[in-house]
This record gives C-alpha cells, structure tokens and sequence, in this order.
C-alpha cells in the first residue's frame, strides 16, 4: 500500500462563473491529521467532497487509499468516515438508535456502546435528537463517522459554530483517534484547530494552496515569531509611515491594515523600545499596544494580507 | 448508562427501515391523520347520510280561500306535513329548503317546486294524489306494499372503500414525500449516501416502512367500519388486502417521483397537492365518477385512485374476485412502476 491515504493533482471545480477549485494539490500521508485551513468560501468544502466522491471535479486526478472514484463507490466509502459541515439527524430518533442506523452501513466496525463512549455520549443513549445541544449534535455526527473504524476521516469544519468547551471535546475525539494512528483530513477556518490537532497543514485561499508545512514550520516562514500590533496617535501621527518602522532593529515586516500597524519581529525586547523612542521622536504615541507569539493566523494574513475570519 | 437495545445491528435495509417506523409512531401528527382521521371521517359521514326513516315531506300552503280545506286533506296523508304560509313566507321558506313545494291558493291549484330535487317531484306527486283523493278521485287499486332495506347500499358502504383508498394515497405521498424533503434539506439523504447507504436500499425503507403501516391503518378502518358501521367485506380479505398492498405500493412509486427534486416543504406540498387534489375530486372517493360528463371519464377512469378506489369497492361490496379486476390492477401498477423508475431516474440526492 502507499504511504499516501490521499492525492490530488490539478483539481479544478467551476460552479457557473466562480471557480472554486483552481488547480490545487495536496498529497496526505497515512497516519497523520492533516488540515485545511483557509476561509470561508476558500474552497475547501469543495475540495473535501471531491475527496469523499460527492462531487465530481471538473478536471484533475484523485486518489483515495490507492483507489478511484467509480460508480457508487460503495466498497470504497466503506473504509471511510465521512462527516459533512451539517447533517440534521431525524430530531425523533434516539441517540443509540441514530448510531445504530450508521453501524449498520458498514460490515465492520465499533459496537454501538463503544461508539457513544467514544464520543461521550454514552449519558445521552436514550435522548431523542431534538434534545441534544449543538455540541452533542456535532458530537453524535463524529460518532457516526466513526461508526465503520474507517482508515481514512474527512472532518469539514468539525467544531464551527461550537461553544469553547465543546470545542475541546471535538478535540479530545480527534486526539484519539490520532493515536490510534488513523488519517484524518480535517477543514477548519479556526487557526488554534489547525495549531493544535494537525501534523501537517495546507493554507487554502481562492481554491488554491498558499502555504504548505507543520504548523511550527509555516509559522517559522515568518521569519520572526512575534508580532506586535498598535495604533498611531498624537500630535505627530501624519508623519508615520511604514519606512518609520522598516529599519528598526529585529523588524522583519511591516502591515497596515485600516488605521492599525503590525510589525512582524523576532525579538520583542528590541523591537518595542525602539518603536517607542521612534515614535517620541516624531511627536507620536503608540495607543493599544500589544504583542504576541505568532500563529498561522499571521501567516495568513502575511500572505494575503487578510484576516481568516470576518468576525 | 448503555444502549438500552442490546440487539445485534441488523443489516442496512433492516435498520434503515426501522429507523423511518420508530420516526413515524413518534410523530403525533402522523398518528391522527393516518389512524384517526379516516376513523372519524367515516363515523361522521355516516351519520350525517344515515339511511332516515321515511319521513313526511314538508310542504306550504298559501294562506287563503281554500288553504284550511287543502291543508286538512294532505294532513290525512301520512307521506307530506303541510304548513299554511302567506305567500312571500311560502317563497321564503322554498328558497331556504324548509318546504319542498309550494300549493298555490287557486281554485285549480298550483304546484311551485324545483324538479331539480327528487324529494320535491316525490312531493308533488303525494300532493297531488291527497288532493285528487279529496276532491272525490277514487283510487282504481290499492297496491300492497313489500319494503325492503338492503345492505350494502347505504351512502357509508359505498363511502368506507372509497377512505380507504384516499388513506393509502395519502399517508403513501406524505410519510414518503415530507420525510424524504426533510432528509435531502438537512444533508441526511447526502450523508447516508456517504456513510455508505446503497441508494436502492435508502428508498426500499421507505417503501417498506409505509407497507408496514399499511397493516394497522386499513385494518383499524376495515374493523371499524365492519363492525361499527355494518359495512360488508363480501370478497376475499386476502384479495381485499393484495390491492389494498398494490395502491400502497403504487402511491410509493408515486410519491417518491414527487418527492425526486424539491428541496423544501413547501415545494414538496405544493407538488403532492397538484396530484393529490384531482384525485380528491375525479376519483369516486365521495360521490361516484359517473356523475362527470362522458366526454372527462378517459381521464377520470386513467387516474391511479380511480383505479384503487373501483377495486376496492368491488372487492368490499361485490365480492367481486381477481380475474375481473386485471385491467384496473394492470393499470395500478403501471402507474407504480413508470413513476418509481422515474424517480429513481431523477432524484436528487443533494
């Protein structure tokens, strides 16, 4: 068997005028947790599901463990587990017995007990659906991804639209399951999901892959690993431009975004008095200062000079 | 706490067939208009068109000259109950259907009624006959009277096969059409698919789940009206319950082929009441399609339900046996078949 779970070459997805896939490839390794991460409308879900065989690319080769996409994909799907961004389970229906309806899709697999205690549930058994939170919810569609020990997981956005601490619980789930050394693919528009669940990560703007690498190397890309933002104010703020900031010593980039600055630096210590004394000098002060370790949310914004999200 | 069903997971089609029954028993709504709603249906209808002993027609006489002799000789007739009115009461009362016909007060009288209505013409007839008699015809002969009430052809009889079919199209479009719509709209129908649910098998559960329910909704209707109602089963129970298994069946096909594209309730609603509704009408649920001109009966005759509906009261009321019945029951199942493979064609499972 190869060593890759997943690959594709030159994917391309066109809805009407907007191409959501702009020849984009990836190559996920057996084992790993990989991620997508990118904003909303960056073309992951697309992506994703061409992977999962739901849709078909407009052009481009993929390869899922070793195999392709023919027909109804029964026997593939049945190494799988496929969890989509939002699925509404029938609200009258029992915990168990919704596990126990996915159970029965696949030849082997979990006990139904062992599922719901996989994804701590196991309280919730005889709940109809309609009483379960969202995180329950979320946390019975993973169940029921889980339902067949698939070798290869899609997560799409597993924890969007989760409070924090069902957000952790998603994580423990995939934790786990990395530990038990099965591959996932997981999409997400959070930067901390990505930081910490995933081995690999694959930046994703405009249907195309920007950045490649673990997280510690994307971040590392930077150049400098702290990253200081402020505001200009004061009698002499006309006359700060990015040059005022360029030369400082350990600056290894500068952005201005809407009023605000970030300087992109390797040492803080350095940095933060001279951005001081240089604004003194001008007749400026800096106003909301604050400084912090860099994450894949500046590497994004380095690269596309935009935030991930909107909110 | 562990699952509380410590069976061993059956297979995909079991599971997924259970599932959509637990679904259905649970939803209250589902009960009542697949349960009761028929029940109560034939119960009031029934009582409403109950057989009504033979009671004196009501009639008006104008106030005048000869109305106190007039009225008189027709209270000697046990068959109408005169009532003597002025004559715009006496319009009045017409134009409400309190009396069937007017006696006008004429030397030679006139009779004012709506030849359009049976009972006024059995009206006039008895009026004219009391006042003949009155005014000295002798009657030639007196013919001996032998009444006889036979079963089977109440208004109920001919109505309770008629439920029956309007039910097993009915609970066969919604449960089938409404979850299906529901499914595609929360990403389950996609989800399924994914898991992996063979499409085949995702449909055959939903078919089989409503052949399921077909049991205990035509048998409690069936038992009601047997034994409550006194409406006769003359034919075989088990022909009675093959057709009644073909229309579910049929109406299966029929709905998932409505139930194929749309994404909404609403879209699916407005679908199922486009068939459904000239069904209502056309197919003899209430009243019999020989009352539609000739020139609408290929239609009429070509629709599913009409097909069910005649069977049905063949079966209930004639005794009738299958042979008879081929070309209905042919027509039935083309209808099921065209519109399952259609569907299967066309649906959309995204």
């Amino acid at each position: 068997m190869s060593d890759l779970a997943l690959r594709c070459q030159d994917l391309v997805k066109r809805y009407d005028e907007v191409v959501a896939v702009d020849g984009l490839d990836l190559a996920v390794r057996t084992g790993e947790c990989f991620g997508m991460l990118g904003p909303n409308g960056a073309g992951k879900t697309t992506t994703v599901e061409i992977f999962e065989g739901l849709r078909l690319p407009d052009a481009g080769a993929v390869e899922v463990l070793g195999d392709q996409w023919k027909g109804d994909g029964v026997a593939l799907r049945m190494r799988l587990g496929i969890q989509l961004q939002e699925t509404k389970f029938p609200e009258k229906l029992r915990v168990h017995e919704v596990v126990r309806l996915f159970r029965s899709l696949y030849p082997r697999g979990f006990g139904v007990d062992e599922i719901m205690d996989r994804v701590g549930l196991q309280g919730k058994a005889s709940a109809q659906v309609r009483t379960l939170s969202g995180g329950q919810k979320q946390r019975l569609s993973l169940g029921c991804a889980l339902a067949g020990d698939p070798e290869l997981l899609f997560l799409d956005e597993p924890t969007t639209g989760l409070d924090p601490q069902s957000r952790r619980q998603a994580w423990d789930i995939v934790e786990d399951l990395k530990t038990r050394g099965r591959t996932v693919l997981l999409t997400t528009h959070y930067m901390e999901e990505a930081a910490r669940l995933c081995d690999r990560v694959a930046v994703v703007d405009h249907g195309r892959v920007i950045a490649l690498g673990t997280p510690r190397e994307l971040v590392a890309s930077l150049g400098a690993e702290h990253v200081i933002s402020f505001t200009v104010g004061g009698a002499g703020s006309d006359g700060v431009d990015a040059s005022t900031f360029q030369a400082l010593p350990s600056v290894e980039e500068v952005a201005h975004d809407e009023g605000s600055w970030r300087l992109t630096v390797g040492e803080v210590h350095r940095a933060v008095p001279a951005l001081l004394a240089a604004l003194a000098e001008r007749g400026a002060e800096p106003t909301q200062l604050a400084t912090h370790h860099a994450t894949l949310e500046d590497v994004f914004m380095a690269l596309t000079g935009r935030k991930l999200r909107d909110d | 706490m562990t699952s509380p069903d410590r069976r061993p997971v059956g297979g995909p089609l079991r599971e997924l067939t259970r599932a959509r029954v637990l679904e259905l028993i649970r939803e209250p709504e589902a009960i009542f208009w697949v349960f009761v709603f028929p029940i109560l249906m034939a119960g009031l209808l029934s009582v409403a068109f109950r057989a009504r002993l033979p009671e004196a027609l009501p009639v008006a006489v104008v106030a005048g000259a000869h109305a106190s002799a007039r009225a008189t000789a027709l209270s000697a007739s046990t068959e109408v109950a005169p009532r003597v009115l002025s004559d715009s009461e006496a319009k009045l009362a017409l134009a409400r259907s309190q009396v069937l016909l007017i006696v006008s007060d004429d030397d030679v009288p006139s009779y004012i009624y709506d030849s359009a209505v049976g009972e006024s013409r059995t009206a006039r007839l008895a009026v004219d006959a009391a006042l003949q008699r009155a005014a000295g015809r002798a009657d030639a002969f007196t013919a001996r009277r032998m009444e006889v009430a036979a079963p089977g052809t109440r208004y109920v009889d001919f109505l309770v096969p008629g439920l029956l079919g309007m039910n097993i199209m009915g609970t066969g479009m919604w449960g089938i059409g409404f979850s299906l719509v529901v499914a595609r709209n929360g990403n389950l129908l996609k989800r399924l698919i994914a898991a992996p649910a063979r499409r085949s098998y995702v449909l055959a559960a939903q078919i089989a789940s409503r052949v399921i329910f077909l049991i205990p909704e035509a048998g409690a209707l069936l038992a009601f009206a047997y034994f409550v109602l006194g409406v006769p089963i003359r034919g075989s129970v088990a022909v009675l319950a093959g057709v009644s298994l073909l229309g579910a069946l049929t109406f299966s096909g029929v709905s998932l082929l409505t139930a194929a594209r749309p994404r909404t309730i609403e879209g699916v609603s407005g679908i199922m009441n486009l068939v459904m509704v000239p069904m209502w009408i056309f197919s003899g649920i209430f009243f019999s399609t020989d009352r539609f001109p000739v020139v609408m009966q290929p239609f009429i005759q070509a629709l599913p339900l009409t097909a069910l509906n005649d069977t049905l009261r063949a079966v209930m009321l004639e005794g009738t046996g299958v042979v008879p019945l081929l070309p209905e029951l042919a027509l039935l199942a083309t209808w099921g078949l065209v519109s399952f493979a259609l569907a299967v064609r066309l649906f959309r499972w995204q």
